[in-house]
């Protein structure tokens, strides 16, 4: 699997990102915004940071990067895309993804590691057995996720939900377990086809051991497995 | 040239925090007479361009759909 890392002006998380795909033995480069050619990435990753500094909204701006046309047209062929954080808020301003994420309802910046469940869903990024709790650090202002309530109802009944916030031992009120205020206590979602996946979590911070924790390592190592199959 | 000003707000029913905490703000000052509150932006715009093409402007960029309303005022020349 080679992963290509999108950084735009003011992405501050695409070393991270590549530094965990090169660890797991994949491979990744990266790929500057005004690029219009994905050709030889087999996968795309929007990373964190804050691109175009946030201006008018998170992502507003970076959705209309020359690179956002080919990736659009990547997700539409099935290519797989995964946005991180910012990488989020670019998806669902650039359409790829619906609803759309909020200042968080706490109006503060939230920097530390949250218990997540992994529901079952769509999502091709990630193999893990639904019910699985994992800990990965959350890192924003804007994480605050909503949508309409037939939105909401389409993402529950289509397994589009990859990730909720949760309690430590995996339970969840589905409202309230979320740090940033986030609907249904929302992480993460994927498109239907599960293509697309965008989350607020870093899993890319917790993938080499040096850093005392591996659970990211599956949001990696799940997509290659599965190209290695399709590529038979 | 066209000057406009465009008024950016959350949509009805979307939870804005920032307006939240002054509306909370304002009534711990004493004003016991305050209701809600909502903060959204505003923004001046120059521009050659008719109201249909700024609010074109305002669907792809200024706002966000999905969340939020906008109200658009011709105020005569720049």
């Amino acid at each position: 699997m080679r992963l290509g890392v999108v950084v735009f002006p003011g992405s501050n998380c695409e070393q991270d990102v590549v530094h965990a795909a090169r660890f797991l033995g994949f491979g990744a480069d990266y790929v500057w915004h005004g690029d219009t050619d994905l050709t030889g990435f087999d996968g795309i990753v929007l990373p964190g940071g804050f691109s175009y500094g946030d201006y008018i909204r998170c992502g507003a701006v970076a959705r209309f990067s020359p690179v956002m046309n080919e990736v659009i047209r990547f997700a539409e062929r099935g290519g797989p895309v995964m946005g991180i954080c910012n990488g989020f808020q670019i998806l669902t301003e650039a359409h790829l993804l619906p609803g759309a994420l909020l200042r968080n309802d706490t109006l503060k910046f939230i920097c530390r590691e949250v218990p997540l469940r992994v529901e079952d869903s769509a999502c091709q990024w990630l193999a893990l057995e639904p019910g699985t709790v994992v800990r990965v650090p959350v890192n924003h202002n804007e994480g605050n996720f909503i949508c309409d309530a037939e939105t909401l109802e389409h993402l529950r009944g289509n397994g589009q939900v990859v990730l909720r916030y949760c309690e430590p031992d995996g339970s969840s009120s589905h409202d309230g377990s979320a740090p940033n205020g986030a609907l249904d206590d929302i992480a993460g979602i994927c498109n239907e086809r599960g293509n697309v996946f965008g989350l607020m979590p870093h899993p890319e911070r917790v993938c080499d051991p040096v850093v005392g924790r591996t659970d990211g390592q599956p949001f990696f190592t799940a997509m290659a497995q599965r190209l290695a199959e399709v590529a038979g | 040239m066209a000057l406009y000003e465009i008024f950016v707000t959350y949509k009805k029913g979307i939870f804005d925090p920032p307006g939240a905490t002054a509306e909370r703000a304002l009534r711990n000052l004493g004003y016991e007479g305050v209701g809600s509150v909502r903060i959204g932006k505003f923004i001046q715009l120059e521009a050659d361009a008719d109201e249909v093409a700024v609010r074109e402007m305002c669907d792809k960029l200024l706002a966000n759909p999905v969340i939020e309303d906008y109200r658009i005022e011709s105020v005569g020349e720049a």
